[in-house]
């Protein structure tokens, strides 16, 4: 009989403890499904950061390294500037990545730091139970925006695609969304070319992913999936804000 | 016989760490301790090294840790207000037991306080600096040749160890210049870094770098570990120097530049008839009780002196355990004790 779906090499056989609907399941599988078709499993180091998905390292294959919040870019640099012929990500959420580590991830990709970013936008910090978020979106409610989110309390939402391209240092800067499958294949390509880009030593990527946090946001997953499309999309439009006609 | 040089405490510091093999160096400008970077800028990329200025101590000791896990030795370099900034990547370190070497050269705190010479940062090496259970391996040269041993020797102790190793020195140091000789080979210790996350070419399981461990049984175990560690660490890195203190009646504690000042204070005090030692700390963590075991029934009393209110004091005085009296001297940030002064807290403890 031919296997026509499996479980990619790159991530290992043990339950995942996201939240049902969340869509961290889907962007590990992409991420694993590059190392695969790329063949770069055994030369990648993986950056996990703090948030939902602090403990990925019990789920990717490949070596992994568990950084403090924020800061995984900078752990990455250190990683790649020491074993330049391998694979670096980082793997982040939007507090991690636009809040707490906002110097990081603008200094790395000032640098053209040769290592690709994984980036999870869901609008909302997921792993200490619904917090406002840089990405939060205006009138949203989170835990601390009981009243929504203001502009003139909080200030507007951050753009991180945006706001990276205007720097000379990134080679592929991409946003993407897993609201339903023709987007997750597109997410795929975006993953995938990343990490290209990576191996043909062009410099830093990054693929922001519009995601789900069903348990926060208070929806179940199908309502989650409407949100990505009917809300954040407007906020957030998808593309390629650097990069556009690299060939890799 | 090797190289005799006459070299700045800072750059020798660089020096000895890419002759111990070091060639990853992340660090961030601040007073007085800048010159280390700058030599790691003109000198890393001629040895094949990594010269990297980060955009804040932060990521500079984040890098760090990156480079560590990827198994390679590696450093920064900062001074006071910055190492404040590194403790949270430090305490990481430490919990993921990375070997890494964090150089200090103290100046005046707290907060900006100044940018002269200080020992004020003597509870922030020793009794963890960062939250969290933890050590580290804490070197106090008290010479330009100094500088240069202790860090080949933090490389090594960080490796074997798997921890992180601190030169803790201060403005006089870093800013000095002396005679410094060179070995032709320095003696570099191979430790086993199979842990390390750096690709595992389908050939093993994969590694993992972490410092979490969520089930508190388990964060207990991992906690252990390390304690037990540190206990064979007090067991055998215990390092001092004793001079003059056969026929002590009183022993000055002092360490690194001031300990300097102190050996002038025991020659001084010898030509006055005052037999008065010194005790000088050079590991500071774990500190040296065994000195003051070896003294302890031949002196009548200790001195401490510091640039400091009095920080590595209560060690000397835990250590004693009242067995004998311990007095203090010493000058807060910025200001060095003189031998006057010192001289005059000597008279004072004989005449009493």
């Amino acid at each position: 009989m031919a296997v026509v779906f499996d479980r990619p090499h790159a991530l290992v056989d043990i339950p995942m403890h996201y939240c049902p609907g969340c869509t961290h399941g889907i962007t590990h599988r992409l991420v694993a499904e590059a190392l695969d078709d790329l063949g770069i499993e055994g030369k990648t180091v993986g950056v996990s950061s703090v948030g939902c998905s602090y403990n990925n390292y019990f789920y990717f294959n490949c070596d992994m390294i568990q950084a403090a919040h924020g800061r995984a870019p900078a752990v990455a640099t250190g990683v790649k500037r020491s074993l330049p012929d391998n694979i670096v990500f980082t793997y982040q959420g939007d507090g991690d990545l636009a809040a707490i580590g906002t110097a990081e991830i603008v200094h790395a990709a000032a640098r053209g730091e040769n290592i690709t970013v994984i980036f999870i936008n869901n609008t909302i910090y997921g792993m200490t139970s619904g917090q406002m978020a840089p990405t939060t979106l205006l009138n949203q409610v989170t835990t601390t925006t009981p009243y929504g989110r203001s502009a003139k309390n909080h200030g507007n939402p951050i753009r991180v695609c945006e706001m990276l391209a205007t720097l000379e240092g990134p080679a592929y800067i991409e946003r993407v969304s897993l609201h339903d499958i023709k987007h997750i294949k597109k997410a795929k390509e975006a993953v995938r070319k990343a990490f290209k880009v990576q191996m043909a030593g062009k410099g830093f990527s990054l693929v922001e992913i519009l995601s789900t946090c069903p348990t926060n946001w208070g929806m179940d997953p199908l309502e989650s999936l409407d949100r990505v499309k009917n809300e954040m999309l407007e906020y957030y439009p998808l593309g390629v804000f650097a990069g556009e006609d690299l060939e890799v | 016989m090797g190289e005799r040089l006459l070299m700045k405490g800072n750059e020798v510091i660089a020096e000895a760490a890419i002759r111990a093999g070091c060639r990853h160096y992340f660090g961030y400008p601040i007073t007085p301790q800048t010159e280390i970077a700058h030599y790691m800028a003109k000198k890393m990329p001629k040895v094949g090294g990594v010269f990297l200025q980060a955009e804040s101590e932060v990521s500079a000791i984040n890098m760090v840790y990156g480079a560590a896990s990827a198994g390679k030795r590696v450093m920064t370099s900062s001074s006071s207000p910055g190492i404040s900034l590194k403790q949270e990547g430090i305490s990481y370190a430490s919990g993921a037991q990375l070997p890494a070497v964090v150089v200090n050269i103290m100046r005046g705190g707290p907060g900006l306080g100044g940018i002269q010479p200080s020992q004020s940062d003597y509870f922030q090496a020793t009794k963890g600096g960062g939250h969290g259970d933890y050590r580290l391996i804490v070197l106090a040269p008290s010479s330009v040749q100094e500088l240069y041993e202790l860090t080949v020797d933090a490389f090594n102790l960080a490796d074997q160890y798997r921890m992180v190793a601190m030169i803790l020195g201060d403005g006089v140091l870093g800013q000095m210049m002396e005679v410094v000789n060179f070995r032709d080979e320095e003696p570099i210790v191979d430790a086993d870094k199979s842990w390390a996350a750096c690709g595992h070419g389908m050939k093993r399981e994969h590694n993992t770098i972490t410092s979490i461990h969520l089930d508190p049984a388990v964060l207990e175990q991992w906690n252990q570990a390390l304690q037990k560690k540190y206990k064979t660490i007090c067991e055998k890195e215990q390092r001092y120097e004793l001079y003059k203190t056969d026929d002590a009646d009183i022993i000055i504690v002092a360490y690194g530049s001031v300990a300097r000042i102190a050996k002038n204070v025991v020659h001084v005090a010898r030509e006055e008839g005052l037999k008065v030692g010194l005790l000088r700390p050079i590991t500071l963590w774990p500190f040296p009780t065994k000195a003051f075991e070896q003294v302890m029934d031949k002196t009548r009393a200790f001195l401490t002196v510091e640039m400091s209110s009095g920080q590595m004091l209560e060690d000397v005085m835990l250590t004693v355990s009242g067995r004998k009296p311990v007095y203090f001297t010493g000058r807060m940030g910025g200001m060095i004790p003189r031998v006057d002064d010192i001289m005059a807290k000597i008279k004072e403890i004989s005449a009493g």
